[in-house]
């Protein structure tokens, strides 16, 4: 049953990728990345990785694909051209993607990825990121707002119009 | 562990199915006598004109980048939540000097303006609207 699970989530995230990636509206693209970012929230409670799963839901799925639907509506060519996504450089990006692949392709078959032998019991990860977030890694956590508010500051002067 | 979300999966499958259940009973059961009229857009009962792709206020895109900044720092009070009981006191001025960081930021797009909808300055105003005139010397 997981395992059928698994594929069927696999097979979400692929399809939905494969539409943001070749649909001709940008308005569709958008919203097939809402599947996709909820189908590799999927695969990561898979990899026992809830903390990352529910943050993927809330930081992408709640929060990124907004702005980029907002990215998508503000534009001022939404009203006198229909929004559309071309394939333009294909050679420089296949060049590029095809180097990617080669890498994540050489990463795969160069590293042995142990499986779990025993069942794994019901361990939340939170306590962990909780106990090394607020022990081992303070001073990250504060830098981390710092970064924060630099990212806010930085964000919102870029996107007012007066300075 | 993945087997514990199975409840959760079960949920979201449950909520999309339910969803089409409502509009397959009202395609089947409802009454059925379509006019052109009806299949018509509505608009508050005015023709529509025009696309209804139009563009956006930039505020908008503000707002939602200031969101997404204080989104991520909620997703960092959820470990200490649940470490708070056995790590103690001294987790709590962690998050507070954390939070008091991101606090300034808040205090800067508010004063910058960046939180305020209405922009514009009244020729006119009076009263509470007084603050918003565009021309000191001029009054009603």
């Amino acid at each position: 049953m997981g395992e059928v699970i698994f594929w069927v989530i696999w097979a979400l995230v692929a399809v939905s990728a494969m539409v943001v990636a070749f649909s001709k509206n940008l308005v569709y693209s958008v919203f097939s990345l809402l599947a996709t970012f909820i189908g590799v929230a999927g695969i990561y409670i898979f990899l026992n990785a809830d903390f990352l799963a529910v943050t993927q839901i809330v930081i992408y799925v709640g929060g990124i694909l907004v702005l980029l639907v907002f990215g998508i509506m503000l534009t001022n060519r939404i009203v006198v051209a229909k929004i559309t996504q071309s394939s333009l450089q294909r050679t420089t990006g296949l060049v590029v993607v095809g180097a990617i692949f080669l890498v994540l392709v050489l990463t795969l078959l160069n590293q042995t990825w142990p499986l779990a032998t025993s069942a794994a019991e019901f361990d939340s990860t939170v306590n962990n990121i909780g106990e090394l977030l607020f022990g081992d890694y303070l001073i990250l956590f504060e830098v981390a707002s710092v970064l924060l508010l630099g990212a806010l500051i930085g964000a919102a002067t870029l996107a007012r119009k007066e300075l | 562990m993945h087997e514990h979300y199975g409840v959760v999966l079960a949920f979201g499958i449950l909520g999309f199915i339910l969803m089409y259940v409502a509009f397959i009973l009202q395609k089947l059961i409802g009454p059925k006598n379509s006019s052109e009229l009806k299949l018509d857009t509505y608009e508050c009962g005015e023709p529509t004109e025009g696309s209804s792709w139009v563009q956006f206020n930039i505020r908008f895109y503000v707002i939602a980048l200031i969101f997404i900044v204080f989104d991520v720092e909620v997703v960092f009070l959820f470990p200490w939540a649940v470490v708070f009981k056995d790590m103690g006191f001294v987790t709590f001025i962690e998050v507070f000097v954390f939070l008091a960081i991101l606090v300034v930021g808040l205090a800067y797009v508010w004063a910058k303006g960046d939180l305020e909808w209405v922009k514009m300055k009244l020729k006119y105003g009076t009263g509470r609207y007084a603050a918003t005139r565009l021309h000191e010397s001029e009054s009603p």
